[in-house]
């Protein structure tokens, strides 16, 4: 830096210039570790301290560590994995086959002219329908057992899927068609390495929405045809009074859906790795 | 394969009373065009001239629009567009190699992005390279298909003065050794003038200008008697050169 002995003060820049210019970075920026566990920690946090203070009737909002304890003589009595392994079973049955009928529904309308004349429309008034509203009727066809519930929940999932996957399908920009017309490729090369690849994001929307609709589907069940399952216990502590086993239920169920969805945006990330977008 | 001397003489394409309109409204008006096998040819005219229409008539990726006339073209016609149009979901050799079959694919994949600078970024994302980069991926990729004819509309469109030039002269190097006939949609004069050895002017739906530049390459912008060129084609697009 050069001084200048002039009447005028200069001003001479002090510190080294910044390798980079500052610029407002719109990208929300690179993610914290586990950053998505703050909120419910702090949550929990004012929980506890609000129970310790005797702040909360521990009849209404029992404290976190009763809740704790419930849950521990729940599993070891026996009750409580029964009680999973009905619920996780039911979802898991009702979300596999909302999946693949979801999938198999938006390939063939997506892909054709006459699937989609059949199909699209059919799935349209289906989903105009409230799905959960449907429960009376399939009690009648189905009976009160597994099988009701189990279709609930695969609609509940299907629709989801079968829309984003369907608009993903037939929204393929049409620049990406002329490609494959130039390229010579045959139609199931086309489907295989543009259509699908192409329609993956859409479909990756739709599955989340339906990994939530299964919990969603399988909680209304549980709760109000309750004859086995994480419902049917927080059904029973709710006419005993228990609110810690109510609790306990909906804990699990909060567990399951967090679980379900990370693993669910770990698949994603995997296979669309070739994205940036502003998550990555 | 047929002989040199055949090659020569049969016209890679033939056009004869093409005709394209769109909603009654005429935009080719009964082109004949013969392009000789392995000529490198220019398409210049006003912006909505028709020339995409043309080009993309002689791709054949025209079925919605209405038309008549003859119009013969080689099995073998790769298209280059003004974007990459590279599939994002495949790295940057997948796609070089959309499309093709056979053992040594992935070997012609790899000469082919040798052959463009690309050595070293088969594995890439297409959303990591540059807009040059890209372009010559495209570069690579039409040309690994060993077309007899290449068209291209507005190729360097979208890319800086800069690496505009480079691609010229790439192209006219990657010309040089497959030799397949070329039609280069521009609407840049001296692109026209420095790449190719004959100019067309597509004007009210027919060939306004048919102009053979006879100079050696590889030619220089500043060349004056490129300039002469430069002034009957200016005329023909209805410019005179102090409005330029
Ligand atoms: N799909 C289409 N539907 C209706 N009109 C079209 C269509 N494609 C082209 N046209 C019309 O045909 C005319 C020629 O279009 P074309 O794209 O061939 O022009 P161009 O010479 O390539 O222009 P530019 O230099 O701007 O690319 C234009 O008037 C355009 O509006
Ligand atoms: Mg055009």
């Amino acid at each position: 830096m050069t001084t200048t002995t002039t009447a005028v003060p200069v001003t001479t820049r002090e510190e080294t210039p910044p390798v980079r210019r500052r610029r407002r970075g719109l990208a929300p920026g690179r993610r914290l570790p586990a950053t998505r566990l703050i909120g419910p920690a702090l949550l929990l946090a004012l929980w506890a301290a609000a129970s310790a203070a005797g702040r909360l009737d521990p009849g209404a909002v029992p404290a976190p560590w009763t809740v704790l304890r419930t849950a521990g003589h729940l599993w070891t009595a026996g009750t409580l994995p029964t009680d999973i392994a009905t619920s996780v079973e039911r979802a898991a049955y009702g979300f596999a086959i909302g999946l693949v009928a979801g999938v198999v529904l938006a390939l063939a309308s997506g892909l054709s002219r006459v699937g989609e004349a059949l199909i699209d429309g059919t799935v349209n008034l289906n989903r105009a329908i409230p799905t959960l509203g449907l429960i009376p009727l399939f009690i009648l066809w189905l009976g009160i057992g597994e099988t009701f519930k189990i279709a609930i929940i695969a609609i509940v999932v299907y629709i989801p899927i079968y829309l984003n996957t369907h608009a993903a399908l037939s929204g393929i920009d049409s620049r990406y068609v002329e490609l494959a017309e130039v390229q010579g490729l045959s139609r199931l090369r086309f489907i295989r390495q543009i259509v699908i690849p192409g329609a993956l994001p859409g479909f990756f929307v739709g599955l989340r929405l339906g990994v939530t609709g299964s919990w969603l589907g399988l909680v209304v069940l549980e709760q109000i045809n309750a004859t086995s399952g994480l419902g049917y216990m927080m059904f029973q502590a709710q006419n005993y009074g228990q609110s810690d086993v109510i609790l306990v239920g909906l804990l699990v169920y909060g567990v399951f859906g967090l679980v379900s969805d990370s693993a669910v945006r770990l698949i994603e990330r995997r296979v669309l790795s070739w994205r940036r977008t502003l998550s990555s | 394969m047929a002989p040199h001397t055949e090659q020569l003489t049969r016209p890679a394409v033939r056009l004869r009373g093409l005709t394209r309109s769109f909603d009654g409204r005429t935009v080719l008006d009964g082109i004949d065009l013969d392009l000789p096998a392995g000529q490198f040819t220019a398409l210049l005219g006003h912006s909505g001239s028709g020339k995409s229409t043309l080009l993309r008539a002689v791709a054949g990726l025209d079925h919605k629009v209405t038309g008549s006339g003859r119009l013969d073209a080689p099995e073998r016609v790769s298209v280059v567009f003004q974007d990459s149009r590279l599939l994002p979901w495949r790295r940057v050799l997948d796609n070089v190699l959309l499309g093709l079959d056979g053992k040594d694919a992935e070997r012609r994949g790899r000469e082919a992005l040798a052959e463009v600078g690309l050595e070293g970024r088969e594995r890439a994302w297409p959303n990591e390279l540059s807009g040059g980069e890209a372009q010559r991926a495209a570069l690579a990729r039409s040309l690994v298909r060993e077309p007899e004819l290449l068209l291209a509309d507005e190729p360097f469109g979208a890319l800086d003065a800069l690496t505009r030039i480079r691609m010229h002269g790439l192209l006219r190097e990657l010309w040089k050794r497959h030799r397949p006939s070329v039609l280069l949609v521009t609407h840049d004069v001296d692109e026209a003038i420095v790449l190719a050895d004959r100019v067309l002017v597509l004007d009210k739906g027919r060939i306004g200008l048919d102009l053979t530049i006879d100079r050696p390459h590889p030619r220089s912008y500043r060349d004056p008697l490129l300039g002469e060129y430069r002034e009957r084609l200016l005329a023909a697009l209805g410019v005179t050169e102090d409005h330029a």
